[in-house]
């Protein structure tokens, strides 16, 4: 198998050239070692090509494994086989800036073909694609994304190149000075006989290695990087020279300047300091809102379908073990994965158009300012913001941002937020527990239901700010926050539409089959051993002799209740109410708790049946209200009630936030490490509230 | 020594050199902020960071600590 490696600056089309040279059907990997998209799809034209789509990337200068990836393609030093062609993405209307990233494939003997996209929006200012190519010495191709105008052109190019075949010499455009020719010398030596034998690797290590984050470089490379001993001059020389080369050999063969007029217009409205921040304002409306309320009806959707499809299973299967775990564990489970995949659809929907009508880097740029405050930039702001509906397709959104360390430190704070699946927790609890009175003429009610968003805001804020300073890996370098402003362009439905669909893809392989497997396990600990406890009264003898269908119901819901009672996650509730009686909490709101793990929501139903009364929550409202302990005060106070919604809001009691952060990190060190401290942070908020409270006397 | 961010908008000046530590100065130089390149503000954030400048013709935004690290000659 024979593959291309397609490679480009941001913003310059690069995703609509892959689809069109492959059709779009992609097999979607990870790099090995770090967590981006290896997206790679057959060229239509020659089936036995492979295209590699690269991530987007101004240089092969790295610092981070993410950054390296571009280099490791396109020569080869992952592992897989060095690409026989590099296409290089050069947008006309940046043509000194992405010809960069060619010069340095060239100096480091990597076969290009350019693929010259933006032609048709440069207009007069594009290069004549025929001078273009003898000035570079490779295959010129202009191509329109959008259309597909000159995508066979590029297909054929690309088959010419590779069946070519012969070896492509480094082609260098710089003589180095003397002192950086010695420094060079000494690290070619090191390169190791897997690594191409060139300058320009050993100028690459020169200027990468040393204070980095860099996987799979030699340690020999290394020690002679150190003998060498770069300084800062070295890259003046190197991309100085570069860019001098660019500016006398390429520069004037664009013939007009870019003609910016339609997008300075459309910005002058965007980014207007009133305006600008209203239409922000609305557009940030519409996108919350369609994750929060306008999903709700396909939400629904799913649920009634697999109500129906578990309503169907058990007319069909025969009463017993079987039946509950083909409903509740696997129709469940299943349910439970797809009822995401509306607002996943719809978030990456609008981050699809957004992004590419050039909307996301303005976000990013009105926004950052707030976001830096966090030791985050601009980017967070979508994903946050989105983590007020669900942290799933929030911690999803955060590929957008180009660094690991902030998509790391914004996954470890969406969970904060306070997401939907909270709000019936909050409810029932503000419901049953809380007066009604009024202040202000506002119901007390609906001040703590404002109340608890602030509280979570605040709160995310906070563990943003100490986290950036307290985890090691989270501390920010000092690296430039560079965003570039391209122009904007009409999107393209089919290129949002893949993306869409390759993203729900992921979701359902990776993090669908740890949710699936987890919901499973939850209901067989709350399912298991099935037994009655000793000296329980005969309740399928009582229901079948019920008088009424009202008795019946209720001797349903007390025999539900003490099967789950006697199952092993009700022991296991008892056995941590120790632990959770500092925080005002009894064994059943910690089977609640353990039921929880579902999904937040479930607090209300497993609450339901643990107190016998099914999954009427009017019912249960009165039931928690009227509870008393031994000495005949109620067990559930306001105050248990604050304390109870303090612990949601800051616990990660959500097993598909967890996988999903799994999935996006690549292992289990950075879930393990948000359940670890959302849990110390929630239990210890908790019991000072709780604690305090009981001081105060309330 | 003037930086880009005492620069008044639309004001063309020429980069003279960047600053700061040898990773975060390489990727401005590697975005084509070299010395003797162009360069002006276009536009200040509504909420007064970070800056829109237009570099090579093209537009790329950078917070003002960043730019006072960029010194410039009318």
């Amino acid at each position: 198998m024979t593959t291309v490696a397609l490679l480009g600056n941001p913003n310059t089309g690069k995703t609509s050239v892959w689809n069109r040279l492959t059709g779009g059907s992609a097999k979607v990997g990870n790099y090995p070692g770090v967590t981006v998209e290896r997206r790679v799809g057959a060229l239509r034209k020659r089936p036995d090509i492979e295209v590699v789509d690269v991530p987007g990337a101004y240089s092969l200068v790295a610092r981070s494994a993410d950054e390296q990836i571009a280099l490791d393609v396109a020569l080869g030093l992952d592992g897989e086989p060095a690409p026989a062609v590099v296409v290089v993405c050069v947008d006309a209307t940046q043509l000194v800036r992405s010809l960069y990233l060619l010069l340095q494939l060239q100096e480091l003997g990597a076969r290009c073909v350019v693929a010259l996209t933006m032609a048709d929006e440069a207009g007069p200012a594009a290069p004549n694609a025929t001078e273009l190519a003898h000035v570079l010495g490779c295959a010129v191709v202009p191509v329109v994304g959008r259309t597909g105008v000159g995508v066979d052109a590029l297909a054929s190019a690309i088959v010419t190149a590779v069946d070519a075949g012969a070896p492509a010499a480094p082609i260098v455009r710089w003589q180095p000075s003397p002192a950086l020719a010695a420094q060079i010398a000494t690290v070619r030596a090191a390169l190791p006989a897997t690594w191409p034998q060139t300058d320009a690797l050993a100028v690459w290590a020169l200027q990468c290695v040393g204070d980095d984050e860099l996987i799979r470089v030699p340690a020999e490379v290394r020690a002679a990087v150190a003998r060498a001993a770069p300084t800062a001059a070295l890259d003046d020389e190197v991309i100085a020279a570069r860019y001098r080369w660019l500016d006398e050999q390429v520069a004037g063969l664009a013939k007009a300047k870019v003609d910016r007029r339609r997008t300075a217009r459309v910005d002058r409205v965007l980014l207007h300091r009133g305006l600008g921040l209203v239409i922000f304002g609305a557009v940030m409306f519409v996108l919350f809102m369609s994750l929060f309320a306008w999903s709700e009806p396909a939400i629904a959707a799913v649920e009634t379908a697999f109500g129906w499809l578990g309503d169907g299973a058990r007319a069909v299967l025969p009463d017993g073990v079987i039946e509950d775990f083909v409903v509740d564990g696997v129709i469940g489970g299943v349910g439970s994965v797809v009822v995401f995949l509306p607002q996943i659809l719809l978030l990456f929907f609008f981050l699809g158009l957004l992004e590419d009508f050039g909307y996301l880097a303005r976000v990013a740029y009105l926004m950052d300012r707030i976001m830096r405050t966090m030791k985050l930039s601009g980017r967070a702001f979508v994903p946050m913001l989105s983590g007020f509906a669900c942290a799933v397709p929030a911690v999803m959104a955060t590929r957008t941002m180009e660094r690991q360390r902030d998509r790391i430190l914004t996954m470890l704070v969406i969970p904060l937020m306070t997401c939907s699946a909270r709000l019936p927790v909050y409810t029932l609890v503000i419901a049953a527990l809380f007066p009604s009175h009024t202040v202000g003429g506002l119901s007390t009610k609906s001040l703590l239901m404002v109340g608890m968003y602030g509280f979570s805001l605040v709160t995310s804020l906070v563990a943003a700010w100490v986290l950036a300073r307290v985890v090691k890996p989270l501390r920010a370098k000092r690296l430039p926050f560079v965003i570039e402003l391209p122009p904007y362009r009409a999107p393209r439905m089919r290129d949002v539409v893949r993306m869409m669909g390759t993203k729900t893809w992921a979701f359902l392989r990776e993090a669908g089959t740890v949710i699936l497997a987890c919901t499973i396990a939850l209901w067989a600990l709350l399912y298991f051993p099935r037994e009655l406890p000793a000296g329980s009264p005969d309740y399928d003898a009582q229901i079948a002799a019920a008088p009424s269908p009202e008795a019946k119901a209720e001797l349903e819901h007390a025999r539900d209740g003490a099967l789950l009672e006697n199952s092993y996650g009700a022991r296991l509730g008892h056995a941590i109410e120790p632990a959770i009686a500092p925080l005002g909490f009894d064994w059943k709101i910690g089977v609640g708790i353990i039921g929880a793990f579902a999904a937040r929501e479930v607090f209300v139903s497993t609450l339901g049946v643990i107190h016998g009364v099914g999954d009427d929550e009017g019912s249960l409202r009165k039931h928690l209200a009227n509870e008393r302990k031994a000495d005949g005060t109620p067990r559930y106070t306001p105050l248990v009630g604050l304390s109870l919604m303090v612990f949601f809001a800051l616990a990660c009691q959500c097993m598909s936030t967890l996988a999903v952060i799994k999935r996006e990190t690549g292992g289990y060190r950075w879930p393990l490490f948000v359940f670890g401290y959302m849990t110390v942070l929630a239990w210890v908020s908790s019991f000072l509230v709780f604690q305090i409270g009981s001081l105060l006397g309330y | 020594m003037l930086t880009l961010a005492e620069v008044e908008r639309h004001a063309k000046v020429a980069i003279v050199a960047v600053d700061g530590e040898r990773g975060f100065r390489r990727r401005l130089l590697e975005l084509g902020l070299c010395p003797g390149t162009a360069v002006a503000i276009t536009n200040i954030a509504p909420l007064g960071d970070p800056l829109e400048i237009e570099v090579r013709g093209g537009r790329l935004s950078i917070r003002k600590d960043e730019a006072a690290q960029i010194r410039v000659r009318r």
